[in-house]
């Protein structure tokens, strides 16, 4: 049995439009499962791996993002620690300096990556291709340093969230660390599927069409600059969320570590290892790299400069990174976004509408 | 020797077969043109043998050598030079400047830029003028200009007569035999049939990435050129 | 009065140092449509050329001296890095142009940290980095910034005599209006891009050097230089040489006028202000003279 989504008479051949066959729900119904274990996981896991796991859905949040702002919209950023830092501080100041709850400051500080998105990509948009990527990092450099010229802030050596220390201190850290984790893992849930409902949607294939040609796009009515606007607050909003847990969870924020530029360095691994353009590719990229940094980070340089020989290597040999290799040679997809067209008269072969197995 | 073999030539587009056993031979001093329907693979062949693309089945030789894997700029050393389709000549250089890069490998012969001026004597006034400011015929005249400056023996003409007014065409016709004097064989692609076969000397008709009828124009009926191209 | 002008003065030669940076980013941007983001570390890597040339103990000479050396295989280096590996990626689009250079800029960061450590380094050239040219009173002009923005004056006329005069300058630019024709007429792209990218780093290691000998450099300043570099293409207009001169300047003086206005620390920001401001008035640059791509 099949998921149609429609069927649609075109002239005079019937036909329905499926996305997912059954092999697909079931894993979808593995993955409700797999949720659910991972919400009661810190009632009887240890706590240092709660807190290993705080630290893995929030690379995981934001090479999600970075998976949507590059694979669909065609935007590179290089700049994305600019959010998370502006989440780290958000997260401050409303704990800190508003006096709200930490817990509940992680929804602000979404709201302003927000508000930093909307001028930022007023500035950035004018820019293309690697210029804009180095825009998105000057935009980052901007938010650091008038973070670390404001004395309030703590300035260059960064203050303590004394809000969240003193929660941490009330409520233990057995019971704080969960609060974190299970933010984290919403986060993590939310940017998956936040990916994958908009690119199902009409927007999710105009992304797509970007992706392949800017102007065929644009001539087929699809509403370019809005799109890639969406796209980067959402992002924006993603990855300043994600500073905010990271500023519960190390109870400090920094100026130099929050707007570090190794934020995107990592993401540019584990998209290496992951490919973009499908949504489990940044998952089991941040898996893989996460896994080998546990082992290897003890390494120092010698771990950085692996990791950008293998950076360089993966993208020419498979521009698809290691994963996207494995599925064009395997043709899966375990979140599926190709529509498949099939015709309902019997023995017509199956076509489908995109991706690059398409049919001449 | 022919001086361009092309044998049992197969030309893909990733996936997709362009040009099916293409057998092509060119004596020097022939006016060879390869006419055909949109898309029939002209453009095609013309590509594969300046090196833009290589053939996935066949040989092409040029004056025997074998030359199907070799890089465009080493086939400019050789003697092969292109009229591309579209002209494409570089917008922000001179017409002058246009007309010196045509001579970057430097290859001996009898075209200079006088002799070029003297060929288009349109283009002399124009010689300090970018080229993105001229018209279409001054751009072709220039782009075949350009192509002669590298001293060719074998010169390969991408649809030159496209978008020009007829006066302009039978002007660059009648260029043609000047070019054969100085030793330089043309092969050239033309979707419009009727003045190109008034100077070839050799015609083959493409229908569908085949060759559908070879020969000699004098030779050939109209009904059976129109059969060809149309492949009725 | 005496002392903004000045700093004027300064910011306007510190321009030159920038442009330095900033033509062989739009060299290779204008030839090939490839930013470079390990641009700023491989000036980085300059430096620390001249470092090992220069040597230490008694064999040592002056640093200035060993620049042209440093350009030689600064330039051996560029033809190699863009025909070993950059050339594979250069019609590839922009995504992999970053993500590759980007992993450059990781490798080249934390290689020259493990091999020179993290610490700061300097290049002496004796008496010379502090002699001035007094001009009147309170106002000086540094003997080293002064030859530095002579420098970028002289390269730059030279580029621009290069680019427009001779077989190789036209081929740039034929190779930079349409590759795949220039390659039916005879030019071997591969080998023109490498040679854009030997120019580029020659260029860029002169600036290296002598801001080596200026001030001192560690393996972790390539990126702000390469934002400085950016910025002046950017606000002095892609496609232009002297564009870049001219951002380099406005760049330069913004930052010093800043610091002194604002303090020290605001320095970069200040130029990061002046260069948003541009951005968003005039996003094509002051003398741009291509579209941007």
């Amino acid at each position: 049995m099949s998921a149609a989504t429609r069927t649609t008479n075109a002239g005079g051949r019937r036909f329905t439009v499926w996305v997912a066959n059954r092999t697909n729900l079931v894993l979808l119904a593995l993955g409700v499962v797999v949720l659910v274990l991972l919400a009661v996981f810190p009632v009887f896991a240890p706590s240092a791996w709660v807190r290993k796991l705080v630290e893995f859905f929030a690379y995981l949040a934001l090479a999600e993002m970075w998976n949507l702002m590059l694979g669909y919209a065609g935007l590179i950023s290089v700049g994305q620690q600019g959010f998370i830092g502006i989440g780290f501080y958000t997260l401050w100041l409303f704990s800190d300096v508003i006096h709200i709850n930490p817990l509940i400051s992680v929804v602000f500080a979404a709201i302003g990556g927000v508000i930093i998105a909307l001028p930022a990509a007023a500035l950035v948009f004018r820019l293309r291709g690697g210029y804009l990527a180095i825009g998105t990092w000057v935009i980052a450099e901007i938010l650091r340093l008038i973070v670390a010229n404001i004395k309030r802030t703590g300035g260059g050596s960064g203050i303590t969230v004394q809000a969240a220390s003193k929660m941490e201190m009330r409520l233990g850290p057995a019971a704080y660390m969960p609060r974190v984790y299970w933010w984290s893992l919403a986060i993590a849930v939310i940017a998956i599927a936040v990916t994958y409902l908009l690119l199902r949607s009409r927007t999710g294939l105009a992304l797509k069409a970007m992706r392949d040609n800017d102007l065929a796009a644009e001539s087929s009515g699809v509403n370019l600059w809005r799109t890639k606007m969406y796209t980067y607050i959402i992002a924006g909003a993603g990855c300043a969320m994600v500073g905010a847990v990271e500023a519960l969870y190390s109870l400090r924020v920094h100026p130099a570590s929050a707007f570090n530029i190794t934020w995107t360095a990592y993401l540019i691994f584990i998209t290496v290892i992951g490919g973009i353009g499908t949504i489990e590719g940044p998952i089991i990229g941040t898996i893989i790299f996460y896994v080998l940094r546990e082992e290897t980070s003890k390494y120092g340089t010698w771990y950085f400069i692996a990791l950008g020989i293998l950076a360089i290597v993966v993208t020419i040999w498979s521009p698809a990174g290691i994963y996207g290799w494995v599925v064009r040679k395997t043709n899966f997809m375990l979140f599926p976004l190709q529509r498949k067209l099939r015709y309902l008269d019997s023995g017509a072969p199956e076509l489908k509408t995109d991706g690059e197995e398409a049919v001449a | 020797m022919s001086l361009l073999r092309i044998e049992n030539a197969s030309v893909y587009y990733e996936d997709f077969q362009a040009l099916y056993d293409i057998d092509i031979s060119i004596e020097e001093g022939e006016i060879f043109a390869c006419i055909g329907a949109n898309g029939a693979g002209k453009s095609t062949m013309l590509k594969t043998v300046a090196g833009v693309l290589r053939p996935r089945r066949g040989r092409l030789l040029f004056d025997g050598e074998p030359i199907d894997q070799m890089p465009p700029y080493k086939r400019v050393e050789l003697g092969i030079s292109s009229v591309p389709e579209g002209r494409r000549v570089f917008p922000s250089l001179t017409v002058h400047e246009n007309l010196l890069i045509g001579a970057y490998r430097n290859r001996k012969g009898s075209w200079t830029t006088d002799a070029i001026y003297e060929l288009f004597p349109l283009l002399k006034p124009l010689r300090k003028r970018q080229a993105s400011g001229l018209s279409g015929g001054e751009q072709q005249a220039l782009a075949i200009g350009r192509a002669l400056m590298a001293n060719p023996r074998l010169i390969l003409m991408d649809e030159v007569s496209l978008g020009l007014a007829p006066v302009v065409i039978k002007r660059i016709y009648e260029a043609f035999p000047i070019l054969l004097e100085n030793g330089c064989t043309i092969l050239v692609v033309e979707q419009d049939v009727q003045h190109v076969l008034t100077v070839a000397t050799h015609v083959a008709c493409f229908l569908e990435g085949r060759i559908a009828l070879q020969g000699v124009p004098s030779e050939l009926s109209s009904e059976q050129i129109t059969a060809a191209y149309f492949g009725v | 009065m005496a002392s903004w002008l000045n700093t004027i003065i300064q910011g306007i030669l510190l321009g030159g140092l920038y442009a330095l940076f900033a033509v062989g980013l739009s060299l290779v941007f204008g030839t090939m449509r490839l930013v470079n983001l390990a641009h700023g570390d491989l000036s980085v890597l300059a430096a620390y050329v001249a470092l090992i040339l220069v040597g230490t103990g008694t064999a040592r000479f002056n640093p200035l001296y060993s620049i042209p050396m440093v350009m030689v295989i600064m330039f051996v280096i560029g033809y190699a890095l863009q025909r070993g590996l950059l050339n594979f990626i250069v019609q590839k689009g922009d995504v992999q142009g970053v993500i590759v250079t980007f992993g450059l800029s990781i490798v080249i960061m934390n290689a020259l940290q493990q091999a020179f450590t993290a610490n700061s380094r300097g290049l002496d050239a004796g008496k010379v980095e502090n002699v001035s040219i007094t001009i009147s009173k309170g106002l000086a002009i540094g003997w080293l910034p002064l030859m530095i923005f002579l420098m970028a004056l002289v390269v730059i006329s030279a580029l621009q005599l290069y680019m427009g005069r001779t077989k190789m300058g036209r081929a740039f630019r034929a190779v930079s209006d349409d590759q795949e024709a220039a390659r039916l007429m005879g030019i071997n792209t591969k080998h023109l891009w490498a040679v854009a990218m030997g120019v580029a780093l020659l260029i860029l290691s002169i600036g290296g050097v002598m801001l080596g000998i200026r001030t001192t450099f560690n393996p972790l300043l390539g990126s702000d230089r390469l934002i400085f570099a950016f910025e002046a293409v950017i606000i002095g207009g892609m496609g232009s040489a002297w564009g870049t001169l001219l951002g380099g300047i406005i760049l330069g003086v913004a930052q010093l006028v800043g610091a002194k206005a604002f303090g020290a620390p605001w320095q970069i920001l200040a130029g990061h202000v002046v260069f948003v401001i541009i951005l968003a008035l005039r996003p094509q640059g002051l003398l741009a003279k291509t579209v941007t791509a």
